[in-house]
């Protein structure tokens, strides 16, 4: 599993409790219930998931077998600003692969990975439906339409002095 | 009057700050807050030209406007009734301004029956949906049609699944009905997972009550009291638009407890997607909703027989519902007589890519991708040459200027080697390469393949591998008939949809595109010049002045040069960005 160790503390398991209690601890809505538990801790590693499988009555193997099906969920933590590149087919022939490169090299770091000091991630979307402004890159919440090579510095300039 | 502003992701994405906004704050300084609505709609499909906003009842169109634009619609339009010039659509052939938008060449060859509520209502207010004859199909298939009168109305009518598969959809239902058991269930996919396909989206975000009256009415045909909206957790304005509208059906008594008094209970939970692409396949949804992994099963049993819970589910896709209260409000026969005879009614397509109209659009079946291409989306991009339309998704193919006079609908599309798919259809100019096209699906699906089955699994991956041999210049003419042969392997022999289809971007590319292939293998070059390590940069001498723009411009440092000398570039170091060309004035910098 994921090499990070994590420590939870009793708030963090009750609240776990918590969300898988709003889906009636139901099996069923395991998907469900990993998605808040996301939402919440920002990602899914191991511990994490030892307390969804005992709160949904599913084994750990089948919790980790969903965590890692679904490219949605993730084991390490992103960056405090996650820069999300849109790759659908819209902005791939719109010169996406450029932009990625271009983020990639200026940041230092590949696609699923966190900067040092943990202000940054890079991660490939499939298509957020804006194809009008392909290219697209996301940062956090924040959409960036018609983004070319040259404008990565800019984007990137925006959160370097934020903390 | 009202203003329309465009609440779609497209718009919502685009602007600087929330328009609707300042649009009610502009009309409240000048005290018109009262008099004048702003409402927030859904997507009007012009994404290329968005935000939009529509004044009603003059039908003024306005693009691109942007929050500091409120003032002046409000002083000049709405206070003095003048249109305001600057933001009315230019039409870019007679290059005159355009302020119906039913006159644009983008809305002129439409017809709107899926989107017939996008960019018209709030999506948020049920009574404007009432108000456009919302839940009244539902009410004449309660109280007046029956299951049986409904389920004959819809095989009249030739709806076939607009997720793809164009399976009837009448007939999907009638087996459903058919089916005896304690429980049944309606699910909705909304599992949109077709890169550069966004029409689905556009739907639940500006008429989500057309689905939950669709999927109302498909309950009672089927003896069904639960229906399920499989829904992308990437699509977050559509889940929270779809949530209010179930409480708000609720709450009228539209949805739950014997809906509308007719002792019919129905109800409706939303099961978030987790991005995987393979869940499109109806099997492997089902395990997804279920909580499990969504991995596909073999069919038969089909989901009308064994599906969620092991009981019999109708699986339906959010286009296909959305035309449904139109077919029963309009009847069978007006809905056939749209389109052609065996691909009925219309068809929403989501046109990206190369062409200067990128939208959602909706056109009749038999449509050709001439009119699509060129008259909707206003032609290709920077005046370059059409090259190819890929349409279907990563289980389409490429079509070409051969097929720009083929009428669309399912059966012509299969016959062209591509598909209809969900309706996503990028446009493609002289800069693609195909080549890198195939490898650009082949990547998606090796990512999405879900791994149970072995063709699937390895052969795409292997089908990665030998397009990125010859992307990188390292293809051998033995590697072409390896692609032919493990391409027909693999559709022969997967299990499920998507290793059944993903070979087809390679297939169609090789047949339409045969001598770029044999261009990148044979002379280890590439045409379009996008794979790069079949070409370099250089510098002509005779026309390099020594300006030093492109040096200034390098990324890598890579160019030398004095001034007013001819400058070089280190090909050991340059990363082949191009930005030395774009910025050269003199003409001195090709591709060889």
């Amino acid at each position: 599993m994921s090499s990070v160790k994590v420590e939870l503390h009793q708030k963090d398991v009750d609240k776990i409790k918590e969300i898988a209690k709003e889906y009636n601890n139901d099996p069923e809505a395991l998907i469900n219930v990993l998605h808040s538990t996301q939402d919440h801790f920002g990602y899914l590693p191991a511990e994490i998931q030892e307390i969804v499988a005992e709160e949904t009555n599913v084994s750990i193997a089948k919790v980790y077998g969903v965590v890692t099906f679904y490219s949605f969920f993730t084991m390490t933590p992103k960056g405090r600003y996650p820069i999300s590149i849109c790759t659908g087919t819209a902005c791939y022939v719109r010169g996406a692969e450029t932009v990625l490169e271009e983020f990639k090299r200026q940041l230092g770091i590949e696609v699923g990975e966190t900067s040092e000091n943990g202000k940054y991630s890079i991660n490939c979307l499939r298509c957020v439906g804006a194809c009008g402004l392909a290219p697209v890159v996301m940062v956090g919440d924040k959409t960036y339409g018609r983004v070319s090579p040259d404008g990565v510095s800019d984007i990137i300039a925006e959160y370097e002095d934020a903390e | 009057m009202h203003l329309l502003v465009c609440g779609g992701s497209g718009c919502h994405a685009s602007a600087n700050g929330d328009i609707a906004k300042a649009l009610n704050e502009a009309l409240q300084l000048s005290g018109l807050n009262d008099e004048i609505q702003v409402v927030t709609t859904g997507c009007f499909g012009f994404c290329e030209k968005g935000p939009i906003v529509k004044v009603l009842p003059d039908n003024t169109f306005y693009v691109e406007v942007q929050p500091e634009d409120a003032e002046i619609i409000v002083q000049e339009h709405i206070i003095k009734g003048r249109k305001v010039e600057k933001l009315l659509y230019k039409d870019p052939e007679k290059d005159e301004k355009i302020s119906d938008s039913a006159k644009m060449d983008f809305y002129k060859k439409q017809i709107r029956i899926a989107l017939r509520n996008c960019g018209v209502i709030n999506p948020e207010n049920i009574d404007e949906y009432i108000a456009r004859e919302g839940y009244q199909a539902l009410g004449k298939v309660l109280g007046e049609l029956g299951d049986q009168k409904t389920i004959e109305t819809m095989k009249q009518s030739g709806l076939r699944g607009r997720g793809g598969g164009g399976f009837p959809t009448g007939l999907k239902w009638q087996f459903a009905n058919t089916n005896q058991s304690d429980e049944k269930y309606v699910v909705c996919n909304a599992d949109e997972g077709d890169p550069g396909a966004f029409m689905d989206r556009s739907i639940l975000e500006g008429d989500p009550h057309s689905v939950i009256e669709a999927m109302t009415i498909n309950g009672y045909a089927i003896g069904a009291n639960l229906g399920l909206v499989y829904i992308r957790a990437e699509y977050p304005l559509a889940i929270k638009r779809l949530k209010k509208a179930l409480e708000q059906a609720k709450e009228y008594g539209l949805l739950g407890k014997d809906v509308m008094g007719s002792g019919f209970d129905f109800d409706i939970q939303l099961r978030y997607g987790a991005g995987a692409f393979v869940c499109g396949e109806e099997t492997a949804l089902i395990h997804s909703m279920e909580g499990q992994r969504g991995e596909p099963t073999v069919k038969p049993p089909y989901p009308a027989e064994s599906g969620f819970r092991g009981k019999p589910t109708n699986v339906n896709n959010v286009e296909t519902f959305a035309n449904i209260p139109v077919i029963i409000n309009k009847g069978a026969d007006w809905f056939a007589k749209i389109g052609n005879k065996k691909s009925t009614g219309t068809k929403v397509f989501a046109l990206a890519g190369k062409v200067n109209n990128v939208g959602l659009i909706e056109v009749p079946m038999g449509t050709t991708l001439r009119e699509v291409i060129f008259d909707i989306g206003g032609g290709i991009k920077d005046g370059k040459k059409f090259k190819a339309v890929q349409t279907g998704g990563p289980s389409g193919g490429c079509l070409t200027e051969k097929h720009l006079d083929t009428p669309i609908d399912y059966d012509n599309l299969i016959e062209a080697g591509s598909m209809m798919g969900s309706g996503g259809m990028i446009v493609m100019d002289e800069d693609d390469c195909m080549v890198s096209v195939a490898k650009f699906y082949l990547d998606f699906t090796v990512e999405e393949s879900c791994g149970k089955c072995t063709p699937c699994r390895v052969g795409n991956k292997r089908l990665y591998e030998i397009l990125h041999k010859i992307t990188e210049g390292k293809g051998e003419p033995e590697d072409l008939d390896k692609l032919r042969n493990l391409s027909s392997v693999i559709k022969e022999t997967s299990l499920c949809g998507l290793g059944q289809t993903s070979p087809n971007p390679v297939v169609s590319t090789m047949e339409n595109f045969w001598e770029e292939y044999e261009q990148h293998v044979k002379e280890k070059k590439c045409a379009a010049g996008s794979c790069k390590n079949l070409m370099s940069y250089h510098i002509i001498e005779e026309n390099c002045v020594g300006c030093t723009a492109c040096a200034r411009k390098c990324p890598v440092n890579c160019i030398s040069g004095e001034k007013k000398q001819v400058h070089k570039i280190d090909q050991e170091l340059c990363i082949k960005c191009g930005n030395c060309m774009d910025v050269c004035k003199f003409n001195a910098v090709e591709i060889i």
